[in-house]
């Protein structure tokens, strides 16, 4: 192998997959600080106890013992944001509540994560162009997960969780690549907007969420 | 249960120089209703709810509708009579007026000690604007306290005697009344990835204009 080559690509692990479930078997476990932080990050994802709308029932089944939330290690629902760390936006945004969400939001300890649940959180759903709706609340919080559904199954939301763990594992925990709570020199905390005269003020967060370009042409 | 007519008459007996009429329903419900004026719609009311006959003690519904300002043309037939002795001349005189607009509110009544109702009041401020006041039935019936402050809400009516009048649904800085047929909704139709109809119009206003290289292309594209 020459000089050229290894300067292009990363190096080879030390210890290979294989080399690693041999060990395994014999006893012994070999990790990584970063696989052990995403192992334990991802396998204690605490959700707010917090429902907005129907979505938030089908929240309550899996929760229950028949969906059975807590295989997957996300069965504590904490009554504070203070102690939770994934919060399932899951029903409809109205304006006047769309500050406290974001509130809610800002006063959950990092690592934290989103899951907008069913079309409304997505999008402001089949209320989408109602007076008082927000059109989905990724227009002022970072959303790691959309659950698409009206309501979605409470297998959908599980489904959610398990991509939600499969995010988390694939974190780094230094460098550019790491998540915001990692780094210095992003922002944790999002604005919370004023009521206005007529909307939302602003009535989006332009660091969250921007409209995606669409170019179309007229039909002839 | 009396019909409205006959209500109104009982009403105008008891209440000599009140505005009361009888707005007919004319769908298969036929459910007539009783415009009130302003003046005496509380005495009313509590005639309504006091009266033996009716004792209308549940007020369960009320709603707001926007009338706004109306263009009618009426048109007038008459016939001129030609000065040679041919036959006469149909002329069409076409006059416009414009009705003018006002904000209505319109109460459910029904008796639950009796079983029987609805009996249907509707309430008219003078105009859209400055004149958006009503008197309120709240002290009558308790059950519309909620419900007016709802109206005052989305339609602007305001309530004279309301004890408790604020918005309830949007938030206190709001200014307008968005079940007004005027409202102007804010323009947040940037990303609508399916639009059709009215929301294809209000989101064409936010579609980028097409680079020079992309028309070409999709022109060069079509067979």
């Amino acid at each position: 192998m020459s000089d050229q080559v290894t300067a292009s690509t990363p190096p080879p692990p030390a210890v290979t997959d294989a080399e690693r479930d041999e060990l395994r078997r014999q006893g012994i476990l070999l990790t990584s600080l970063q696989e052990l932080y995403t192992w334990g990050n991802s396998h204690s994802v605490w959700p707010l106890n917090f429902g907005l709308a129907c979505c938030a029932i089908e929240m309550i089944a899996a929760s229950m013992a028949r969906f059975d939330i807590a295989r997957f290690g996300s069965e504590v629902f904490r009554p504070s944001p203070r102690q939770a760390d994934l919060l399932i936006v899951s029903g409809t945004v109205t304006k006047k509540m769309a500050p406290q969400v974001i509130r809610l939001w800002n006063q959950m300890p990092e690592p934290k994560y989103c899951i907008a649940m069913g079309a409304c959180a997505i999008s402001g759903g089949p209320f989408k162009q109602g007076y008082n709706v927000l059109k989905g609340i990724d227009r002022f919080i970072p959303v790691d997960i959309y659950i698409p559904g009206c309501p979605p199954r409470p297998e959908a939301l599980l489904h959610g969780l398990l991509e939600l763990q499969k995010k988390i594992q694939g974190f780094k925990i230094s460098g550019p690549d790491a998540p915001r709570h990692l780094r210095a020199d992003l922002k944790c905390d999002c604005p919370v907007p004023e009521f206005g005269e007529h909307d939302l003020e602003p009535p989006a967060n332009p660091e969250v969420w921007t409209a995606p370009t669409l170019v179309r042409s007229e039909k002839a | 249960m009396e019909s409205a007519e006959q209500i109104r008459d009982r009403l105008l007996a008891q209440f000599p120089g009140a505005e009361i009429s009888v707005v007919t329903n004319p769908g298969v419900a036929a459910q007539h209703s009783l415009l009130l004026g302003a003046a005496h719609a509380r005495a009313i009311a509590e005639f309504l709810r006091d009266d033996a006959n009716l004792k209308l003690d549940q007020c369960s519904n009320v709603t707001g509708i926007d009338w706004p300002e109306k263009e009618i043309i009426e048109t007038t037939k008459s016939t001129v009579p030609d000065p040679a002795g041919g036959p006469a001349k149909v002329v069409e005189l076409k006059t416009k007026r414009i009705q003018p607009g006002c904000l209505e509110v319109v109460y459910h009544l029904y008796s639950i000690a009796l079983r029987h109702g609805p009996v249907v009041l509707r309430l008219r401020t003078g105009n859209r604007t400055d004149q958006s006041t009503v008197p309120s039935l709240t002290p009558v019936w308790r059950a519309c306290e909620f419900q007016e402050r709802e109206v005052f809400d989305l339609y602007g009516v305001v309530f004279e005697g309301h004890p408790d009048l604020r918005r309830i649904l949007m938030w206190d800085a709001f200014k307008d009344h968005p079940m007004r047929r005027d409202y102007v909704e804010p323009d947040d139709y940037e990303w609508e990835p399916t639009p059709h109809g009215a929301v294809l119009e209000k989101a064409k206003a936010h579609y980028p204009a097409p680079s020079v290289a992309a028309v070409p292309a999709a022109e060069g594209a079509k067979p």
